[in-house]
């Protein structure tokens, strides 16, 4: 295995494009150790891009907007209040992801390259509206987070692109979101159902909304039809019922010993009732 | 495949190594350091008994790489007592009889002062979900969580 320490993207990317075996881009670490180790990927080039210039930052650019670096762990965004009061549903997300052995390394690019579509950390993206800012052989593009997934363990980027940073719009007034997911222990596990939502409010009436479901689909879903469910909404019973249907008419999940098809729908319909009140919520100015 | 030289420090000390790129910094501590109270349990990041501190910060020692170590500075279990002067969280797991095999002893030791260091009055709750990714398969936990709260509340000079 060659071991890199790219100093910049582009030459994070040209390393990349020029591989001819193996590549494996490395943030955290803690999904490319894991495979290293249990044999499932033998890297022949490993590209280090944590001594790239800005990677362990979290800047809040003029507009308000936030641009996260990819090399930025767990721990530190929950750490850093602004981001906090802005995003708080990206950033509880994200500190769902492992231990806080984890939460040390862990990063939001390497949870979203990483391909799970029960990922913690990139529905609360995906509802947020946030976009990757992707570094490649042809130039420099920026992709919306949702179209990133590809499915189970793969993502749509091509040979030798990299993702440079994660780009959260600015928050606005009225804006609130959230996450959660469910699972059977209370800690150190992965999500069964998870839903992140994203709202904006003007008086008691949704505005603006973006629903995205994790866990129930081959990849992490952002679902059109829930969101306008509650738009237009003051969140009422009635909302937050055809909220649930269409979010739960949008799963298509497998069966497995940790969750059947059916308790997977049922279930990622109950959060999303829960995660639309904690970002009502929060989007009115209340704590939740 | 050639090794990659390593300068880092562990628990205040300059050390060299020669590294191959794909161990770990677990794997460098105990078989080029010779520091092997850092222990492998999973190694993959699941169970804690490799806790060290990277640039203060809790990790897996599993899930880094021994050349990622370059410039850094290390904490580990061996850096805790002062001499033959035991940290009182060592104490305090001798006590309450908080460990068994003691195979896990040294990431929960590990991971509970950085806890400490952050936050040195933590609640139960804290000190549960804290040490939540540091698996004990003989105590229970309950006299582990019991032997941080007791020194955490002695470092605060408040003995119980």
């Amino acid at each position: 295995m060659r071991y890199h320490a790219a100093k910049s993207f582009e030459e994070a990317a040209a390393i990349a494009e020029k591989a001819e075996g193996v590549t494996r881009f490395m943030a955290g670490g803690t999904d490319v150790l894991v495979q290293m180790r249990a044999g499932i990927v033998t890297p022949d080039d490993l590209i280090d891009l944590k001594h790239i210039a800005g990677v362990n930052d979290i800047t809040r650019l003029e507009d308000g907007s936030w641009e996260i670096g990819v090399a930025v762990a767990g721990a530190r965004l929950g750490a850093h209040e602004a981001l906090c009061a802005d995003w708080p549903g990206v950033v509880e997300g994200m500190e769902l992801v492992g231990s806080t052995q984890v939460q040390g390394r862990a990063t939001l690019t390497g949870n979203l390259c990483n391909g799970s579509p029960a990922a913690d950390g990139v529905p609360g993206l995906v509802a947020a509206g946030a976009v990757a800012k992707i570094v490649g052989p042809s130039g420099s593009r920026e992709v919306p987070i949702e179209e990133i997934p590809a499915g189970p363990g793969t993502t749509t980027l091509a040979k030798g692109e990299v993702i440079a940073a994660v780009r959260l719009p600015a928050r606005g007034a009225g804006g609130g979101d959230a996450y959660q997911r469910f699972i059977p222990r209370t800690e150190m596990d992965i999500a069964v159902a998870g839903c992140a939502i994203n709202l904006r409010v003007e008086g008691d009436t949704v505005t603006e909304a973006r629903v995205a479901i994790g866990a129930v689909a081959p990849t992490i879903r952002l679902v059109k039809d829930a969101a306008d469910a509650i738009i237009g909404s003051t969140l009422d019973d009635a909302a937050l019922e055809a909220l649930a249907a269409a979010v739960s008419a949008a799963a298509s999940p497998i069966s497995d010993k940790r969750g059947t098809t059916e308790f997977r729908t049922e279930v990622v319909g109950v959060l999303a009732r829960r995660v639309a009140l904690v970002a009502y919520a929060r989007a009115k100015g209340e704590k939740a | 495949m050639s090794k990659i030289h390593v300068s880092t420090t562990v628990n205040g000390d300059s050390v060299e190594f020669l590294a191959d790129p794909r161990e770990t910094l677990l794997d460098c501590l105990r078989d080029h350091l010779g520091l092997t109270g850092t222990k492998e349990g999973c190694g993959t990041g699941d169970c804690g008994a490799c806790s060290v501190t990277l640039d203060g910060t809790l990790v897996c020692s599993c899930l880094v790489l021994g050349i990622e170590a370059e410039g850094r500075e290390i904490g580990t279990v061996e850096g805790m007592a002062e001499g033959h002067e035991l940290h009182p969280l060592q104490r305090k797991f001798i006590e309450h009889a908080a460990l068994q095999c003691g195979f896990c002893t040294p990431g929960f030791l590990v991971a509970a002062k950085a806890l400490l260091d952050k936050n040195p009055d933590p609640t139960e709750t804290e000190v549960r979900y804290w040490l939540a990714g540091n698996l004990c398969r003989c105590t229970g936990y309950d006299k582990i969580v019991r032997a941080v709260m007791d020194a955490a509340a002695e470092m605060r000079q408040e003995a119980v």
